[in-house]
C-alpha cells in the first residue's frame, strides 16, 4: 500500500463517465504527473483527491485514512490552480497566511511561517503586495507558498503553468521540481504538456478517455508507450500498419518491405494487420551497420528546424519522419529522390489498440 | 525658449488638436446639457437656500427648518430609506444568492433578471395602487388574513399609510434593484477562491467572512447607498398612497412647491438643500469607506 | 445536495410570494367594479376615458422625443470618451451618475427657480417650451440608463479598432458615426430606448410639479378620485414595463444567437 491510494475510482456525471476504474498507488514523497488532452478525466480525478468531487465508486486512502467522503478542508492537502486563485482582497503575506489564520495558529507562527514560505519561493520583499500588482509567475508563486504553508501530506497542481509565458513556465517548472524534491512531499500534476510531464515527473499516468492507459516512468513511457494513444500523444512518433508474417520470430512486412521486430509481436494472429510504432530519433538515413531492419522510400517533405533537419520517407502507404542532425557540410537530400532508411530492430514496437477497462 | 524649440513643442500639440476638434464636438453637447439642465439647477437651488427674497445672504432659511412638523418629516424620511435600503440589501442579497449561487435550474436566472428590471422600474402611481388594493383598507390580502386567519391588520395597528407600510411598498422596488446589481458580484466570486479556501482548511463561513463578503463589500455598501437615495427622493409612490397626508420630506418639498401649504419658496431651497446634503453625505461617506476598505482594486 | 437546494427554494418561494401577491391583488381588484361579479368594466372605463388617451399618448411623444435627446447626446460623448479621450472617462461617468443620486423633485425644484417665466431663458413661459423642458427632464432621469448601455455597446464592439479601421479606408468622423458606429451599437441603444420609455411613460414628479398633462399625473389624479379604475391602471401600467423590459431580453437575445451563428 502506498501513501496515496486511488482503488476503483469512477466518477459518473448521468449517462456520462469521466473517470473509469482508476487505479494508483502513489509512494511517499513520488512525483506523478497525469498526463492527458483536455476532457481524459485527469482533472476530474485531481479533484476527487481534492474531495471538490465525490468518486461514484471506489476509495481514495492517503497515508492509510479513507477520505474518499471526506470534505476538502478536512483533508490536508495542498492545491494550487491553474488561475492561480489567490484572494483578490488580501495581501501577499495574508494569502500565505490564510490556511494557518483558519486553523487559528498563534500569530507569531503565523508571522515566521509566512516569512519562511516567501523566502522559499523567492518573493521575500512582496509580503505586502496585492496579487493585482504581481506578475502571473509571480503570482503562481504565491499560489504555491499558501498551499504548502498549511504542511500538507499531498500537493496537488492543476496546470499550474498552463497561463504563463513559455520562458517562465520552464524556469518556474525546474522550480517546483526541486521545491518538492527538497521537502520530500508527496505531489500529483495535471498536465496536458508531455514535455512538462516527462522532465518533471518520477511516474506518469497518461489517461485518455477517461481510462488509464498507462503508468510508467518517463523513460518507459516515452520509448515503451503501451498503446496506441501514448505513442500518438507522447512525443512525435511513427505509427506504421505492418502484417504480422511470424508472430513468434518479429516478422512483419511494412508496405512489402519485411522487417523485423525485435521484441516480437506476441498476441498478434498470423497476417493480421496491427499499428507499430517507431520513434524519429531511432532511424536514420543510410543503411547502417549491422542487424538493422532497412527499408526502401522516397524523400518526401524536408524541413529544416535549425540544429534538427526532420524528413518524411514515404515507402507506399505508410511514412515516417526521422530526425538527423543538421550538418553544415552536407546539404539535406533533395525531395523526390530515393532513400534508404534503418532502424534497430528492438526500436519497432507491437501497439495495443487501447488499455482494458 | 528659442524659436526652434517653440515650433517643437507646439507643433504637434497643434497636429493632434486638430484630430481632436472632432472629439470634443462630440462631447461638448453633453458637458452642456448636464450643466444647464442638471448642475447649475441643483446649485442653484444650494444657493437660494442661503439668500433672503432679495438676494441678500442668510443662515435664517437653515434655521427656520428647525420647526417639529420639518424635523420630524426628515427623520420619518431617513427612517423608511435606511429601512428599506438595509432591509431591500439584505432580501436582494439572499435572492441573488439563491439565483446566481444556489444551484437551482437554470430558466430561473432568465426570468429573475426580467422580473427585476420590471419590478425595479414599477415605481411611482402605480405601485401605490397595487399596495393599496393588496394591503390597503379593502385590500385582497387584509381581507383574506381577515375572513380565514381571524387577523385583522387594522386592529393590529398596521396602516399603509405608516412607517412600515411605506417601507413594505418600498421594498417592492428596492429588492429587485439589489437583485439587478448583486448578481453579476456575486458571479464575479470565482470558484476556484472558494475552493482554494476549502483546500486551505476553511469553514463555508471563514470563505465568506475573509474573502467573499470583502470583495462583495463595495457592490454590496455601494448598492445600499443607491437604495437609500432611491427611497429618500421618492415622490409618488407616498403621494398617490397618502396624499399630503404623510409628512416625509418629499412630500413636504412637494407641497411647498406646488404651494398647497407654504408659501415660502425660500424654505423650500432649505428644505431641497437637506435633501442634498443627506444623499450627499451618504456618497461621501460611502467613497470614504470604499477607499480605506479597497488598497486591493487597481 | 439535496437538502442544500432547500434554502435557496424556500427563498425563492417567499420572494415570489412577495412579489406575484400584490399583482394578483391589483388584478382581482380592478376585476370588482361590477358588483357581485368579476368584469372588465373598469378597463373599458379606462380605455373609454379621453383624458386616458390623450394622457397617454402624451408621454408616450415626450418618451420618444426624450429618448431621441438621449441618443443625440450620449452616443457622442461616449464615443468620443471610448476613443479620444479616456481621461475624461472618471468625469463622464460621475456626471451620469448624479441623477441617481439627486432626487428629481430636487431636479425639477431647481429648473422652476433658474426657467422661470421671468428668468434669462424662460422655458416654463410657453407650453411649448415646458413640454421641451419635460423633455430634458427626462433625459437626465436616463442618463444614467442610457450612458450604461450605450457604453457597454461600445465595449463590446470594440470602437476604437473600429475607428481606425474605417479610417484607414478614408471614411470621415460623420460617416464613421452613422456608418459604423451607430449600426453596430444599436442593440445597446434600443435596449436603453426601451428603459427610457419605461421609466418616462408613468413618471409623476416632474410632470405634475411641471403641469404638463401626462400619464402619470392622470394616474394620480383617477386615484384621488375613483375606486376600482387605478387597479386596472396599475396594472396596464405593468403590461408595459413588462412589455419594455422583455423586449430588451429579446434584443439581447438575438444579439447571442447571431453572435454565435457567425
Amino acid at each position: 500500500m502506498g501513501f496515496l491510494d486511488l482503488e476503483g475510482v469512477r466518477k459518473v456525471y448521468g449517462a456520462n463517465t469521466v473517470v473509469r476504474n482508476f487505479n494508483l498507488s502513489i509512494q511517499r514523497g513520488e512525483f506523478i504527473s497525469f498526463l492527458g488532452p483536455s476532457g481524459c478525466g485527469k482533472t476530474t480525478t485531481l479533484r476527487m483527491i481534492a474531495g471538490f468531487e465525490i468518486p461514484s465508486a471506489g476509495t481514495i486512502r492517503i497515508d492509510g485514512r479513507d477520505v474518499t467522503e471526506l470534505k476538502p478542508n478536512q483533508r490536508n492537502v495542498g492545491m494550487v490552480f491553474q488561475s492561480y486563485a489567490l484572494f483578490p482582497n488580501l495581501t501577499v503575506a495574508e494569502n500565505v497566511a490564510f490556511g494557518l489564520k483558519v486553523a487559528r495558529r498563534p500569530k507569531d507562527e503565523i508571522a515566521r511561517r509566512v516569512a519562511e514560505m516567501l523566502a522559499i519561493v523567492k518573493l521575500p520583499e512582496l509580503g505586502d503586495r496585492y496579487p493585482y500588482q504581481l506578475s502571473g509567475g509571480q503570482q503562481q508563486r504565491v499560489a504555491l507558498a499558501r498551499a504548502l504553508a498549511v504542511k500538507p501530506t499531498v500537493l496537488l497542481l492543476d496546470e499550474p503553468l498552463s497561463a504563463l509565458d513559455a520562458k517562465i513556465r520552464i524556469s518556474l517548472r525546474e522550480e517546483i521540481r526541486s521545491l518538492q524534491r527538497e521537502l520530500d512531499i508527496t505531489t500529483v500534476y495535471v498536465t496536458h504538456d508531455q514535455e512538462e510531464a516527462l522532465s518533471m515527473s518520477d511516474r506518469i499516468v497518461v489517461m485518455s478517455d477517461g481510462r488509464v492507459e498507462q503508468i510508467g516512468t518517463p523513460f518507459e513511457v516515452y520509448n515503451y508507450p503501451a498503446t496506441r494513444f501514448v505513442a500518438s500523444f507522447v512525443g512525435t512518433l511513427n505509427i506504421l500498419d505492418a502484417r504480422i508474417v511470424d508472430p513468434a520470430s518479429g516478422r512483419v512486412v511494412i508496405d512489402g518491405q519485411e522487417v523485423i521486430a525485435g521484441r516480437g509481436v506476441n498476441g498478434a494472429g498470423v497476417g493480421e494487420v496491427r499499428p507499430m510504432a517507431l520513434r524519429p530519433e531511432a532511424i536514420t538515413l543510410d543503411g547502417g551497420n549491422g542487424d538493422r531492419n532497412r527499408m526502401q522510400g522516397t524523400i518526401e517533405e524536408v524541413a529544416f528546424l535549425g540544429a534538427v533537419v526532420r524528413i518524411r520517407v514515404r515507402f507506399g502507404e505508410n511514412a515516417v519522419l526521422l530526425d538527423t542532425f543538421n550538418n553544415p557540410g552536407v546539404a539535406p537530400p533533395p525531395r523526390g529522390s530515393r532513400a534508404e532508411v534503418s532502424f534497430g530492430r528492438d526500436d519497432l514496437l507491437l501497439l495495443q489498440d487501447s488499455a482494458a477497462d | 525658449m528659442s524659436r526652434e524649440a517653440e515650433l517643437a513643442v507646439v507643433a504637434p500639440v497643434a497636429r493632434s488638436g486638430g484630430r481632436r476638434s472632432w472629439a470634443w464636438l462630440g462631447i461638448t453637447p453633453f458637458f452642456l446639457f448636464t450643466v444647464l439642465f442638471l448642475i447649475l439647477p441643483t446649485l442653484d437651488l444650494v444657493v437660494g437656500a442661503f439668500q433672503t427674497p432679495d438676494g441678500s445672504f442668510t443662515l435664517d432659511n437653515i434655521a427656520r427648518l428647525n420647526q417639529p412638523t420639518i424635523v420630524s418629516a426628515y427623520w420619518i424620511s431617513i427612517q423608511v430609506s435606511v429601512a428599506s435600503a438595509l432591509l431591500g440589501a439584505l432580501a436582494g442579497f439572499v435572492i441573488a444568492y439563491a439565483v446566481v449561487l444556489g444551484k437551482l435550474p437554470r430558466p430561473l436566472r432568465p426570468f429573475v433578471t426580467t422580473f427585476s428590471g420590471v419590478a425595479s422600474q414599477f415605481a411611482g402611481i402605480p405601485l401605490a395602487f397595487a399596495f393599496l388594493a393588496t394591503l390597503g383598507p379593502t385590500g385582497l390580502v387584509t381581507a383574506l388574513l381577515d375572513q380565514y386567519a381571524g387577523i385583522n391588520l387594522r386592529a393590529l395597528g398596521f396602516n399603509l399609510l405608516s412607517f412600515w407600510g411605506l417601507t413594505i411598498t418600498y421594498l417592492y422596488f428596492q429588492i429587485p434593484l439589489m437583485v439587478l446589481i448583486l448578481m453579476p458580484a456575486l458571479d464575479g466570486l470565482r470558484k476556484e477562491w472558494r475552493e482554494a479556501a476549502a483546500i486551505l482548511g476553511a469553514t463555508p463561513w471563514q470563505y465568506w467572512r475573509h474573502v467573499a463578503f470583502p470583495v462583495l463589500w463595495p457592490s454590496l455598501l455601494g448598492a445600499t447607498i443607491l437604495l437609500f437615495a432611491n427611497a429618500f427622493g421618492a415622490v409618488a409612490t407616498a403621494y398617490a398612497l397618502t396624499g399630503s397626508s404623510l409628512n416625509i420630506v418629499p412630500i413636504l418639498l412637494y407641497a411647498q412647491i406646488r404651494g398647497d401649504v407654504l408659501h415660502d419658496p425660500h424654505l423650500g431651497y432649505a428644505l431641497a438643500l437637506g435633501m442634498i446634503l443627506i444623499t450627499g453625505l451618504a456618497n461621501v461617506g460611502y467613497i470614504w469607506l470604499r477607499q480605506r476598505g479597497e488598497r486591493w482594486i487597481k | 445536495m439535496k437538502t442544500s437546494r432547500l434554502g435557496p427554494w424556500l427563498i425563492i418561494l417567499l420572494g415570489a410570494i412577495y412579489f406575484i401577491v400584490p399583482l394578483i391583488a391589483t388584478f382581482e381588484f380592478s376585476l370588482r367594479k361590477r358588483r357581485g361579479e368579476y368584469s372588465f368594466d373598469a378597463y373599458r372605463w379606462v380605455f373609454a376615458d379621453n383624458r386616458f388617451i390623450e394622457s397617454f399618448s402624451y408621454s408616450t411623444f415626450v418618451a420618444l422625443v426624450t429618448i431621441l435627446v438621449g441618443v443625440v447626446l450620449v452616443v457622442p460623448a461616449a464615443y468620443a470618451v471610448r476613443v479620444r479621450m479616456p481621461r475624461l472617462r472618471p468625469v463622464v461617468e460621475f456626471v451620469t451618475l448624479l441623477p441617481l443620486v439627486i432626487p428629481p423633485i430636487i431636479i425639477v425644484f431647481g429648473y422652476l427657480r433658474l426657467y422661470n417665466s421671468s428668468s434669462w431663458l424662460p422655458m416654463t413661459s410657453s407650453p411649448r417650451a415646458t413640454d421641451l423642458l419635460l423633455v430634458f427632464a427626462y433625459a437626465t432621469l436616463a442618463l444614467p440608463y442610457m450612458y450604461r448601455a450605450v457604453d457597454t455597446g461600445m465595449r463590446s464592439i470594440d470602437a476604437r479598432t473600429l475607428t481606425e479601421a474605417a479610417q484607414s479606408l478614408g471614411a470621415g468622423w460623420l460617416t464613421i458615426m452613422l456608418r459604423v458606429i451607430l449600426p453596430n451599437v444599436r442593440v445597446a441603444l434600443l435596449s436603453g430606448a426601451f428603459l427610457t420609455f419605461a421609466i418616462v411613460i408613468g413618471e409623476f414628479t416632474m410632470a405634475s410639479l411641471l403641469d404638463r398633462p401626462a400619464f402619470g399625473p392622470y394616474m394620480q389624479n383617477i386615484g384621488a378620485n375613483r375606486a376600482y379604475e387605478p387597479s386596472a391602471l396599475a396594472i396596464i401600467a405593468f403590461v408595459v414595463t413588462w412589455a419594455c423590459m422583455g423586449l430588451i431580453q429579446l434584443l439581447g437575445r438575438g444579439r447571442r444567437q447571431s453572435v454565435a451563428a457567425a
